[in-house]
């Protein structure tokens, strides 16, 4: 598995905890939706970052307001064709004001991953082989136009007619 | 018509690259079927039974000359020479190889057309009524807000992924041509008491194995919330839509489940959080687009053509077309013509290659370049003459398209059926040619009067049997086709879901079954005046059901 963000792969510097591992006194871990909700004022307290993974198929909608101040939220697709997460992403960028980290994991797949950046995900866990070939190859397909501007950064208008039309071919990767 | 501007043309070139892209790596096995499948869904492409089959879409059903010629050129180069028109303004290609249809694609875009969202869990083809435009009882032309809507679901980014398909129709005028209540989201045009145009909005309608008429959500949409509105509903159904079960994952059964209290409140709620700065229409941008829909400038014309009453007296067949094929046009001397596509005996909405080129050169010599696709599988020309009728008759008649049977009996919309469908139970083309056969196109049909039959050769209805006046389902038992009928159903604006009449027939046995069904109904209606639909709801389905199974020798059982 490797970890893509906008601007290239990256070293994972967050630690996944298990529910029953003890959180560790220092370094950036990850836990389990669960454990954040049981654990949260104790996990709070911790110096070092704490952010938090939704499994694939919970639904996370009650959540969402939980987790706007993590540093990293990480969604995971249990298949890619379940667009819950779409919404979950959109809703956390737009509606509750979430700046960290959105990290996609699961079913992480290159055609849809032009999409999951428009609705704000900004990390990839990648583990398909030809997904991690394309964006070795700084390969990300599908048209860099669009009739719907999403909130994310580096949408600009395009022409004269602003409205609902997005130009993103000038993004940086 | 909407004309695209380099940013239209430069998108859809850009996705026919990304597919093109998407089949060089199925067909070098980077991409498992599996993987490809939603792509080629979001691109209109399916796995038949003998072959792909390409949806086009013909956004709200308009077209001109140009497209209509590309369409024929398809037909030839990359099909056997005919296209399929579908129920939801589509056409449909039966033969492509997967290799040709980024090059179908790229022609298509050449004269600003393509197959985006014709099919997959994403939202559909967005139609409206065949007549907009054009129709004396219409309120507003429903096509710039269809394009609209195009526009901003074209590859929506959240909602390419939903639980499953999603239709939107708009209709603009009194009468619903549109279908409106049986699709997820139905838009009706209207004015409030200022005068204010805005929507009546149903939600949760569709056809497939459990029927829904769709419920009203809300009474008074003003234009400007069309689009928070239609988002803040499809958020609620990306999230909340059941995603376990295919066959209960449409927003018809979210609604069943919800309750359509719970699930209105649920969408005012996210309806009040929209991004208003995002989504609210601007009336320059209605403006923009609604002036791509302006009319074509009529030259004034008295009312009456004597040409036309003259061909009328001397031509039986003539007047037949006239008296079912012609609608009034709301201006003056005009007539909006629907082109049958429904030869008798032949499979209902297909068109060859030399045909779709015979309806493009009329539309250019008698239209003003204007062609409608209808949802009942029939093309229109919308803007022609009234004195210019015997001439376009003729030309129609020259190559199998002056079929006088528009809204009559041998009208009859089928979907493939087990002829071309993987997914069908039960052979419907032969069942509507078979009917159609019986009545005809003459003076026997015309005394049946207005009568939609609909017939779908299996539960997934594409044939929409649930909203036929009769209703033809094609199922399969014991290895043996039989049909059941449904009787009542209606997808106008008294939009019905149609009521078993008992236990099916066989494929042998279903054209005598209607026939029983006419001949009652003709039995017990009041006046000629008096249509099966009306009839029926006058006096039920005891009748109807006391002739199929009492008194005639049809039943099976």
């Amino acid at each position: 598995m490797a970890l893509w963000r906008t601007g290239g792969f990256a070293e994972d510097s967050w630690t996944r905890l298990a529910d029953d591992t003890p959180a560790p006194a220092e370094g950036a871990v990850v836990v389990s939706l669960r454990r954040w909700l049981a654990e949260r004022e104790a996990l709070s307290q911790r110096k070092a970052p704490v952010g938090v993974s939704v499994e694939a198929g919970a639904d996370a909608q009650a959540h969402l307001s939980d987790l706007a101040d993590r540093p990293l939220v990480a969604l995971a697709f249990a298949k890619f064709a379940d667009g819950r997460a779409f919404s979950y992403a959109r809703l956390l960028r737009d509606r509750h004001g979430f700046k960290g980290e959105l990290r996609a994991a699961g079913d992480v797949l290159i055609d849809e991953i032009p999409l999951m950046l428009r609705c704000g995900f900004d990390a990839f866990d990648v583990t398909d082989a030809p997904t991690l070939a394309a964006l070795e190859a700084g390969r990300l397909p599908g048209p860099a136009l669009h009739y719907q501007p999403a909130s994310v950064a580096g949408e600009r208008p395009a022409g004269s007619r602003p409205w609902l039309r997005a130009d993103i071919s000038q993004r940086k990767l | 018509m909407y004309h695209y501007d380099d940013f239209d043309q430069a998108f859809v070139a850009a996705r026919v690259a990304q597919f093109r892209d998407q089949v060089a790596r199925r067909l070098s096995g980077e991409l498992t079927e599996e993987q490809f499948r939603p792509h080629r869904l979001m691109n209109g492409l399916y796995l038949q039974l003998h072959s792909y089959m390409l949806r086009v879409a013909v956004p709200y059903g308009t077209l001109n000359a140009r497209q209509m010629r590309k369409l024929a050129d398809i037909a030839r180069a990359y099909d056997r020479g005919y296209g399929h028109f579908t129920t939801r303004q589509n056409i449909q290609y039966n033969w492509p190889a997967l290799k040709h249809v980024p090059d179908i694609l790229a022609e298509l875009a050449a004269v600003e057309m393509h197959a985006i969202q014709t099919s997959g869990n994403c939202i559909r083809n967005v139609t409206a009524d065949h007549f907009a435009g054009v129709a004396h009882d219409e309120i507003a032309d429903p096509r710039p807000y269809a394009e609209i809507l195009r526009q901003w679901s074209s590859l929506h980014p959240e909602f390419s992924f939903l639980p499953r398909k999603f239709k939107i129709a708009v209709n603009g005028a009194a009468h619903d041509r549109a279908v409106i209540q049986a699709h997820d989201i139905g838009l009706q045009i209207v004015r409030d008491e200022a005068g204010e145009l805005g929507f009546t909005v149903y939600v949760g309608g569709g056809l497939g194995r459990s029927p829904f008429i769709g419920r009203k959500v809300r009474e008074f949409l003003p234009e400007r919330d069309l689009l928070g509105y239609v988002e803040a509903i499809l958020r609620v159904y990306n999230l909340e839509g059941r995603r376990d079960n295919k066959f209960k994952a449409r927003i018809k059964i979210l609604l069943h489940e919800k309750t359509l209290e719970t699930l209105k409140d649920e969408i005012e709620a996210e309806f009040a959080e929209r991004d208003a700065t995002l989504l609210d229409l601007p009336q320059s941008e209605v403006a923009r687009v609604a002036a791509f829909f302006a009319p074509p400038a009529l030259e004034p014309k008295k009312p009456g053509s004597d040409r036309v009453e003259r061909r009328k007296g001397k031509d039986a067949r003539f007047a037949s077309f006239f008296a079912a094929n012609v609608t009034a046009h709301k201006q003056p001397g005009y007539v909006v013509v629907t082109v049958s596509l429904k030869p008798i005996g032949a499979p209902p909405g297909d068109a060859s290659a030399d045909q779709m080129d015979a309806v493009a050169d009329l539309a250019e010599d008698y239209s003003h370049d204007e062609i409608r696709v209808s949802h009942e599988q029939n093309l229109i020309l919308p803007h022609v003459a009234l004195d210019d009728l015997p001439a376009v008759y003729d030309r129609l008649a020259s190559v199998g398209l002056a079929t006088p049977n528009a809204g009559q009996i041998s009208d009859i919309i089928a979907c493939p059926g087990l002829d071309y469908c993987t997914l069908a139970t039960a052979r419907s083309i032969p069942v509507a040619e078979r009917i159609a056969q019986k009545f005809g196109d003459g003076a026997k049909a015309k005394a049946v009067g207005p009568l939609k039959i609909k017939i779908s050769g299996c539960i997934n209805a594409c044939g929409h049997h649930h909203v036929g006046h009769i209703g033809i389902l094609g199922l399969e038992r014991a290895g043996e086709e039989t049909y059941q009928i449904t009787l009542g159903g209606s997808g106008d604006e008294t939009a019905a879901i149609g009521q078993i009449v008992g236990p099916g027939f066989s494929s042998e046995n279903v054209v005598g079954a209607v026939e029983t069904l006419v001949e009652t109904y003709m039995g017990l209606r009041t006046s000629e005046a008096e249509t099966f639909l009306d009839a029926f709801r006058r006096v039920g389905l005891a009748p109807f059901k006391e002739a199929l199974y009492e008194r005639s020798a049809g039943s099976d059982i």
